[in-house]
C-alpha cells in the first residue's frame, strides 16, 4: 500500500493546475479518495467526525444488491436452459451464461454513467461523487436481459444528465436515477421493452447455451395474468417456461422469467436484512410500503372482477410477483428521492405500496406498477414533507399566538 | 427531588483520556499561568471598546473592555498583572488581550456592597464582569441589559465527551448557589430552571425549579432544557448560564469578591496523565498542559470538548466558557488504505455498519480527520436523532443556507444555539459544517432584524 500511496503522491502534481493531465483532475481525486481516506481535518465545529461517509453508505447498498445480482445470473441461465428444452441444469454453466449475459450491461451502464459523472465533476471543479456506484449496479438488475446495449447506453445517459446533473448532482435529484433509466426504456422503446420476447435470453453467448426454438416466447407471470381470460373459466395461475404452474413458493424463490435481478423475493429479503441491520435504509418506508401493498391487494382481491384478472391474485402473492419487492427495498428507500421527514416516510411508503398494486391491477396494458408507483411518489415526496414541516411550523405559530392573546 | 427529564436523542461517546474526578477540590493542583488571555470574539454580541493598553497594571476584576452599544457591560481581568499585549488583527480588530500575572490573585479583592433590587443587581453583575458570562436566547449572545428574561435556564452538568464533573466545583458552595438563584429570581418574572445530572450529588437549590436530566450530548445544554420545558417564542428572551457563572452571581450578590478560577479537566488520548487542575479563566495551554502532552507533533489542542470546543494549539488559551482541555491526534499524517471499507473494530461510529458501533465499552481515540468528503445531504433523518428539540433540523439548516428569514423564524431559529447541532455534525455522513452554518445564520438574522 505504501508503494501505491507513493505513486499517487508522485502523480499528483501532473493533475494540479498547470500539469499536463489537469483535465483529468476529478478522475485523479476520485481514485485518490477511493484508495486512501482523505487526510483533510476539520476546520470548524466538531473536532472529530463519525467514520461513516457517503462511500460507506453506497458500498453497503451495493453489497446488499449482490445476492440479487448472483441470483439473476443463475436465473438467466436457468430460464435459457428451460427455453432450450434442457432437462439438466449444470450450475456452473448456468452461472457462467448469466454472467456473460449481464457483464456487458454492467460495463455499459458504468462506462456511460461514470463517464458523464467524471466529465461534469471536472466541469464544476468538484470531486467525483459516488452516487452512480449504486445506480450503475441497479440499472442492469432492473432491465430485461435482452435489452440491447445501445438502449441501455442511451437511457443511462439521458437519466444521468437530465435527472441528476441538471439538478445539481448526487443529493439534489428529484427522481430515482436508475428508475428513470428503466422508465425511459419503457416509454421510448415500448415494443422492445415489454411483451413476451425480452425477459428470456434465447441466443447462445460465446458458444455457451443453446438456441431456443424460433418464435419462442416467455412471458412473465405478471404478463400472463394480465392477459388471462378469466371469464371463460381460465385460471390466473401463471405458467413457467416448461409449462408447469408457478406457485407462491416459486415466485418467492424467483426462478421465473422477469427482469434480470428482481425476480427473487428471497434475495431481495437478504438485501433488506443487510440494509436494515446496518441502518442504511429506512425501515419505516419498507414496512409501510408492504402494508400499503397488502392493503391495496386485499381491497382489489375483495372486489375481484373478470375485467381485471390481476384482482384474482392473492394479496401475498402480489408482493412476490414482479418487481414489487425489489422496488420497495431498493428504490423506494433511496433517501434522496424519498420523503425525508420521519412522519412523511410512513405516508410515502404506504402510498408506494398501494399505488404499485393499484396500477398493476387496474391497468392491464402495463402489468408492472412498481416502477411508476415509485416515480409518482418521488414527485409527491416533497409535498408530503412540506405538509409534515408545516405541521411543525403551525405548532410553533400556535404557541406564539396563545402568548399574545 | 427534581422533575425528571429523560432525553433519548443524543450522543454518548466513549473516548480515551478521561480525567479521574478527585475526591474533593482540596487536593487539586493549582496552575499559575505565566500568561492569561481573554478573547473578545468569545463574547458574541459585544462590540469591544478597549479600556486598557499595553504595559499598564490591572487588578483582578478590573475592566479590560466594555461594550460599544451598552457601556455598562464589561469584561474584566481574571488575574492581577501587567497587560502584556493587545493583539490586533485586520482593521485593528482586537483578537486577544494578554496579561502577565504578577501575583497569584484570581479573586476580585474589592468586596463591593451587597446590591439590593433589580437595577442594583444588574449593574453590579455588569460592573463585575459576570453579566458577560451569561448568554441569551435568541441568538446565543451576551444578554442585552434592556431585556427582561421570561425564564432563566441554568445547567449544572456537562454531557460532552470527557467533560469535567461539575459537582467538584459545586461541592460545599451550596450557599452561593442558593444566593445565585435568589438573585436571578429578582431579574425574571418567570422561573429559574436548574438542570443537573441525576446522581451527580448536586443538592436541591431552594427557590430553583430543579430538573434531573439524563441523556447524551446535547442534553446538558441550557437551550435543550429550555426547548424541552418551555420553548422560546418569537419576541421572548430567556437567559442561559452554567454552573460557574451561577456561583459567581452568588458571589456578587453576597458582596464577596468574584473568584475567577475553576477546576479544569485536562483530557484526551494525547495527554499522558489526564487530571484536574485549578486555573484562572484564560490560562495558557502551556501552563495547563505542562509537559503532559505526548509529543508527536501532530496533535490538536482543543479548549473545551471535541464537539463544541475551539482548536487553539499549544500556544492558545483556555477560552470562555470552557473548563476543559482536550488533546487528540490531528491525523493529518495518517495514510489509510480504503478506510471507508474498513471492518476493523477501532473505527468509532454511530452507524451499525461499523463493528465498533457495538463495542459499547471500548474507549476510542479518534483523530480530527473528516473521514470522508463533503457532500450534499444524502441520508435523511440523521440530524433529528441528535437534536432533542421539536425542530425540523434539516429544513432549518436549508433555510439558513438560503438566508430565508421568514422560513428560519417559522422553523424555530430563535430556540437554537450552534452547540445544539454539534452532535448532529459529528454523526453527519455528508460532513456539513452545521455549527458554523447555524452561527452564521444567527448572526445574519441578528444584523437583519436589529
Amino acid at each position: 500500500m505504501k508503494a501505491l500511496k507513493k505513486l499517487m503522491d508522485r502523480l499528483r502534481p501532473r493533475f494540479e493546475k498547470g500539469g499536463g493531465l489537469h483535465a483529468l483532475k476529478s478522475v485523479y481525486d476520485g481514485m485518490d479518495t477511493f484508495l486512501f481516506t482523505p487526510s483533510e481535518t476539520s476546520k470548524s465545529g466538531v473536532h472529530i467526525h463519525d467514520n461513516i461517509d457517503s462511500k460507506r453508505v453506497m458500498i453497503i447498498v451495493v453489497l446488499s444488491l449482490v445476492p440479487c445480482m448472483l441470483f439473476g445470473m443463475y436465473n438467466t441461465g436457468y430460464q435459457h436452459w428451460l427455453a432450450c428444452g434442457a432437462m439438466e441444469f449444470p450450475f456452473l454453466d448456468l452461472m457462467l451464461y448469466g454472467f456473460l449475459a449481464v457483464l456487458p450491461r454492467i460495463v455499459v451502464a458504468y462506462m456511460v454513467g461514470l463517464g458523464i459523472e467524471f466529465f461534469v465533476a471536472q466541469l464544476r471543479g468538484e470531486e467525483i461523487q459516488e452516487g452512480f456506484l449504486v445506480t450503475g449496479f441497479l440499472i442492469p438488475l432492473i432491465c430485461p436481459v435482452e435489452t440491447p446495449l445501445w438502449m441501455i447506453a442511451v437511457a443511462t445517459a439521458f437519466s444521468v444528465i437530465f435527472v441528476k446533473e441538471v439538478f445539481g448532482g448526487t443529493g439534489y435529484n428529484v427522481f430515482n436515477v436508475a428508475l428513470v433509466t428503466r422508465a425511459f426504456l419503457f416509454f421510448a422503446y415500448p415494443s422492445q421493452m415489454s411483451g413476451d420476447n425480452v425477459f428470456v435470453s434465447t441466443k447462445s453467448i460465446l458458444g455457451f447455451g443453446g438456441n431456443a426454438p424460433d418464435g419462442f416466447t416467455g412471458a412473465t407471470p405478471l404478463g400472463q395474468i394480465a392477459t388471462a381470460d378469466v371469464t371463460s373459466g381460465g385460471s390466473v395461475m401463471p405458467l413457467g417456461l416448461d409449462g408447469t404452474p408457478i406457485d407462491s413458493w416459486q415466485s418467492f424463490i424467483g426462478l421465473i422469467p422477469g427482469s434480470f435481478g428482481e425476480t427473487s423475493t428471497l434475495c431481495v429479503l437478504i438485501g433488506a436484512v443487510i440494509l436494515l441491520a446496518t441502518g442504511i435504509a429506512s425501515w419505516k418506508i419498507i414496512v409501510s410500503a408492504v402494508a400499503g401493498g397488502l392493503a391495496m391487494g386485499a381491497i382489489a382481491h375483495a372486489c375481484a372482477s373478470p375485467l381485471y384478472p390481476m384482482s384474482f391474485v392473492d394479496p401475498f402473492d402480489q408482493l412476490m410477483l414482479g418487481g414489487f419487492a425489489f422496488a420497495v427495498v431498493f428504490m423506494a428507500t433511496d433517501p434522496v428521492t424519498a420523503a425525508r421527514t420521519e412522519a412523511g416516510k410512513w405516508i410515502y411508503g404506504f402510498l408506494v405500496g398501494a399505488v404499485a398494486i393499484l396500477i398493476r391491477t387496474y391497468n392491464n396494458g402495463y402489468p408492472e406498477g412498481a416502477m411508476l408507483a415509485v416515480l409518482l411518489m418521488n414527485a409527491l415526496a416533497p409535498l408530503i414533507d412540506y405538509c409534515v414541516v408545516e405541521a411543525n411550523v403551525a405548532r410553533r405559530r400556535r404557541r406564539t399566538k396563545m402568548l399574545t392573546d | 427531588m427534581g422533575k425528571p427529564l429523560h432525553i433519548k436523542r443524543g450522543l454518548n461517546l466513549n473516548l480515551s483520556g478521561e480525567a479521574q474526578r478527585p475526591v474533593s477540590i482540596v487536593g487539586v493542583p493549582v496552575v499559575r499561568p505565566e500568561t492569561v488571555a481573554l478573547i473578545p470574539d468569545d463574547f458574541i454580541g459585544m462590540t469591544p471598546k478597549m479600556d486598557v493598553r499595553e504595559g499598564i497594571h490591572v487588578e483582578c476584576g478590573e475592566v479590560l473592555w466594555h461594550d460599544k452599544s451598552y457601556d455598562d457591560i464589561k469584561v474584566v481581568s481574571p488575574v492581577s498583572g501587567i497587560v502584556k499585549a493587545v493583539v490586533r488583527g485586520e482593521r485593528r480588530k482586537v483578537l486577544a488581550v494578554e496579561i502577565t500575572p504578577d501575583n497569584n490573585v484570581s479573586t476580585t479583592s474589592t468586596a463591593s456592597s451587597v446590591p439590593e433590587g433589580a437595577d442594583a443587581i444588574k449593574s453590579a453583575l455588569m460592573a463585575q464582569g459576570v453579566w458577560a458570562q451569561m448568554r441569551q436566547l435568541p441568538f446565543d449572545i451576551v444578554p442585552m441589559p434592556t431585556s427582561v428574561p421570561r425564564d432563566i435556564f441554568v445547567t449544572l452538568w456537562d454531557a460532552a465527551p470527557l467533560a469535567p464533573d461539575m459537582s467538584l466545583a459545586l461541592e460545599g458552595n451550596e450557599v452561593l448557589l442558593e444566593k445565585g438563584v435568589s438573585t436571578l429570581k429578582v431579574l425574571t418574572n418567570g422561573n429559574v430552571y436548574v438542570g443537573r445530572a441525576p446522581g451527580s450529588g448536586v443538592k436541591d437549590i431552594p427557590g430553583a425549579y430543579m430538573v434531573d436530566v439524563d441523556g447524551g450530548f446535547p442534553a446538558s445544554l441550557p437551550s435543550v432544557l429550555a426547548a424541552n420545558i418551555r420553548p422560546v417564542n418569537k419576541g421572548e428572551t430567556v437567559w442561559t448560564l452554567d454552573a460557574m457563572t451561577l456561583m459567581r452571581i452568588g458571589q456578587v450578590a453576597a458582596g464577596k469578591g468574584v473568584n475567577w478560577t475553576a477546576p479544569v479537566a485536562v483530557t484526551g488520548s494525547e495527554v499522558n496523565k489526564p487530571c484536574y487542575v485549578t486555573a484562572p479563566a484564560g490560562a495558557s495551554m502551556k501552563s495547563l498542559l505542562a509537559e503532559s502532552v505526548k509529543n508527536s507533533g501532530h496533535e490538536r489542542v482543543i479548549s473545551g470538548n471535541v464537539l463544541t470546543g475551539i482548536n487553539v494549539g499549544l500556544d492558545g488559551y483556555l477560552r470562555y466558557p470552557y473548563t476543559q482541555v482536550t488533546v487528540i491526534p490531528e491525523g493529518d499524517d495518517v495514510s489509510e488504505f480504503m478506510g471507508w471499507a474498513s471492518i476493523m473494530p477501532d473505527k468509532m461510529s454511530e452507524s451499525r455498519s461499523f463493528p465498533g458501533h457495538f463495542l459499547k465499552r471500548r474507549r476510542f481515540s479518534p483523530d480530527a480527520r473528516l473521514n470522508g468528503g463533503r457532500r450534499a445531504m444524502i441520508l435523511s433523518g440523521q440530524y433529528d436523532n441528535y437534536i432533542p428539540m421539536d425542530i425540523m433540523a434539516e429544513y432549518l439548516v436549508k433555510a439558513i443556507l438560503a438566508r430565508d428569514i421568514d422560513r428560519m423564524e417559522a422553523l424555530g431559529i430563535y430556540e437554537v444555539t450552534p452547540a445544539d447541532f454539534a452532535a448532529a455534525e459529528y454523526a453527519d455522513a455528508s460532513k456539513l459544517e452545521l455549527q458554523k452554518i447555524v452561527r452564521e445564520g444567527l448572526d445574519f438574522l441578528r444584523h437583519e432584524t436589529f
